[in-house]
């Protein structure tokens, strides 16, 4: 990525390299600033996920708890919930990846077929806005329009002669929940990076594709699909990176008592231990076990991305 | 450009048309309705009258949400936080970003490096809440607006920005004995617009949409964001006592409470829907930017 620069000469001796780092001063003073903001708010958490491998205890602190190893990991592994968990978290975040992820590409390439720029901008305008809407109201609104009483889902529901469905209620229904919020919510916005790459497609290969009798459809397969190949490649690395990686806030917002045997992911069940119940070496433990499974996945997708496309992000 | 639009491309568009409408629709009418349903009356919700008009008008709702304190604690809690976050942001990745865009700051690289690893490492949710206690910073708004108030993914897109102004500008001033922090200041920062709109933008959408950090952070109700409080009424449906204590039935309760509901919904996007027209010109720049370097 962005890290490994060309290295400027370096003036031969270290005088030179004194006299340059006091010709910006200021800079370095500067970065002081976000310097000390992430030794603070981001390496110090680094430091203290240790926690994971030792039995904290508040008064002994971070480096006086004494060390159990990879004990909180085999409680985890161990644990009666231990694979409901994780199928759990896999699956929501595979299901929501198989079906929202192809969509905004789908999406990018219809609009991008449009002739009429007004109508183009105001469908685009129309479907980036519901990104800008919290998880909070988001699922506030799903449980209005899915209201048993009076959600306009069970009107449907109930005009066409069914029995209502308590959505909110059922476990069946949670994952169908998340995924078609998520697409509702995601999808115009993040069909913007595939709009810009097929912008950037060199509009004679569509004016010979043209002459050559081409159709619309036989265009988008041969030309702007492959042309937004490589973006694609690399949204997929990282959606496949993030993939244990699920937020918590819509599935901690989605979750009831009845459905949990679905909707209790890592990141959820490490809140109720860790926070909550304030078993934090065991609810770290869990944490750093998922974010380990998570590099382990990113660092595959991309070497495999590697492989296949000569495309990969790093 | 050539048309020759054979008779697979009518259809195409023909599909097309369906296709996208359908789809703005899909998107468009919730939002629609929930507008309709916030003056509507109640019952004629319940009773499903209510599908393209709203009927019954009725201002109830509103009045009861203007009526009722915590809303604008909350309101008034999340404007304040959103207003220091984009402060804080916004200086904290200029100043991380803009000696990072210069090409004769010694030592770039391994700043650069310290930054980035963040992207991939993160101590996660406890670690972090140890630090946080640590410090004495639970239960004060500088919870809810420290631990996030800056990511790695700003500096980089904050740095290209930088990093495309023209040598010969800063050559110049110098030349004028004009030094690096006044150079910054007067002449950096006034043709960076665009890349401080991109900044201040992305804190404030996320310190008004997000509660996770007031949600582990926060017990004292009177420092709860807007989301916070609009947890209670719309997630777990309890309205604190004075938005339907003047309700008789519960039933009736129920349809106040749903009425209000709606209603907070439109009081909540209201100020990022104010913002929206600067919010889809920035953020899908930035969103563009982040996506060629990220």
């Amino acid at each position: 990525m962005m890290v490994a620069k060309k290295r400027e000469a370096i003036p031969a001796a270290g005088r030179g390299r004194l006299k340059r780092v006091r010709a910006n001063y200021e800079l370095y003073l500067l970065i002081s600033f976000p310097v000390v903001y992430f030794l603070i708010f981001k390496y110090w958490p680094m430091y203290g996920v240790q926690i994971a491998f030792k039995d904290f205890s508040a008064s002994q602190g971070i480096w006086g708890s004494p060390w159990v190893g990879f004990d909180h990991f085999k409680r985890f592994f161990d644990a009666y919930n231990f694979w409901q968990i994780i199928r759990n978290t896999v699956y929501l975040s595979g299901l929501n990846l198989a079906i929202a992820f192809p969509i905004p590409i789908f999406v990018a390439l219809m609009l991008n077929q449009l002739r009429q720029q007004r109508l183009k901008r105001f469908i685009q305008t129309t479907i980036y806005a519901p990104y800008f809407i919290s998880t909070i109201v988001l699922v506030g609104m799903l449980y209005v329009f899915l209201s048993p009483s009076s959600g306009l889902v069970n009107q449907v529901i109930k005009l066409f002669g069914g029995e209502p469905i308590l959505f909110a209620g059922e476990s069946a229904w949670f994952r169908p929940m998340y995924i078609f919020s998520s697409v509702w919510q995601e999808t115009g916005f993040s069909s913007i990076v595939y709009l810009a790459a097929l912008a950037g497609i060199d509009p004679h290969l569509h004016e010979a594709a043209v002459v050559d009798g081409a159709s619309k459809w036989k265009r988008i397969l041969h030309i702007d699909l492959p042309g937004i190949a490589p973006t694609i490649v690399v949204l997929f690395i990282l959606a496949v990176g993030n993939l244990m990686n699920i937020g918590f806030e819509k599935a901690f917002l989605l979750q009831k008592d009845l459905n949990v045997d679905v909707s209790e992911i890592i990141p959820t069940y490490v809140y109720k231990i860790g926070i909550q119940r304030a078993q934090y070496s065991f609810s770290a433990a869990i944490g750093l076990f998922n974010a380990a499974i998570n590099l382990v996945l990113l660092y595959i997708v991309n070497r495999s991305a590697k492989k296949i496309s000569g495309n990969g992000l790093f | 450009m050539l048309t020759r639009r054979t008779k697979g491309d009518i259809w195409f568009d023909l599909i097309n048309y369906l296709f996208l409408g359908g789809f703005t629709l899909m998107i468009l009418y919730p939002l629609y309705f929930v507008v309709i349903a916030s003056i509507s009356s109640p019952d004629r919700i319940f009773s499903g009258d209510v599908w393209f008009w709203p009927r019954g008008i009725t201002f109830d709702g509103y009045r009861r949400i203007f009526h009722e304190p915590t809303i604008w604690i909350g309101y008034r809690n999340s404007i304040l936080y959103a207003a220091i976050s984009a402060f804080i942001s916004t200086a904290l990745v200029i100043a991380a970003a803009y000696p990072l865009s210069r090409k004769d700051f010694y030592g770039r690289g391994g700043f650069m490096f310290f930054f980035l690893v963040t992207l991939f490492f993160n101590g996660g949710i406890i670690p972090t809440y140890l630090m946080m206690k640590d410090i004495h910073l639970i239960d004060s708004m500088w919870a809810v607006i420290l631990p996030s108030a800056v990511d790695a993914f700003l500096i980089i897109i904050a740095k290209t920005f930088f990093q495309e102004l023209p040598e010969e500008l800063r050559e110049a001033a110098a030349i004028d004995g004009c030094r690096n922090l006044r150079y910054l200041f007067s002449i950096v920062l006034p043709v960076s617009k665009p890349i401080i709109a991109v900044l201040v933008l992305f804190a404030v959408v996320r310190q008004w949409n997000g509660f996770f950090d007031a949600l582990i952070y926060l017990s004292d109700g009177d420092k709860y964001p807007l989301q916070l409080v609009l947890r209670n009424i719309l997630i777990q449906s309890q309205p604190s006592g004075n938005l339907v204590n003047d309700v008789d039935t519960l039933l009736a309760k129920q349809r106040v409470t749903e009425l209000i509901k709606f209603g907070v919904i439109i009081v909540a996007a209201l100020p990022l829907l104010v913002l929206y027209p600067f919010l889809q010109r920035y953020f899908v720049k930035g969103v563009m930017v982040g996506s060629v370097k990220g």
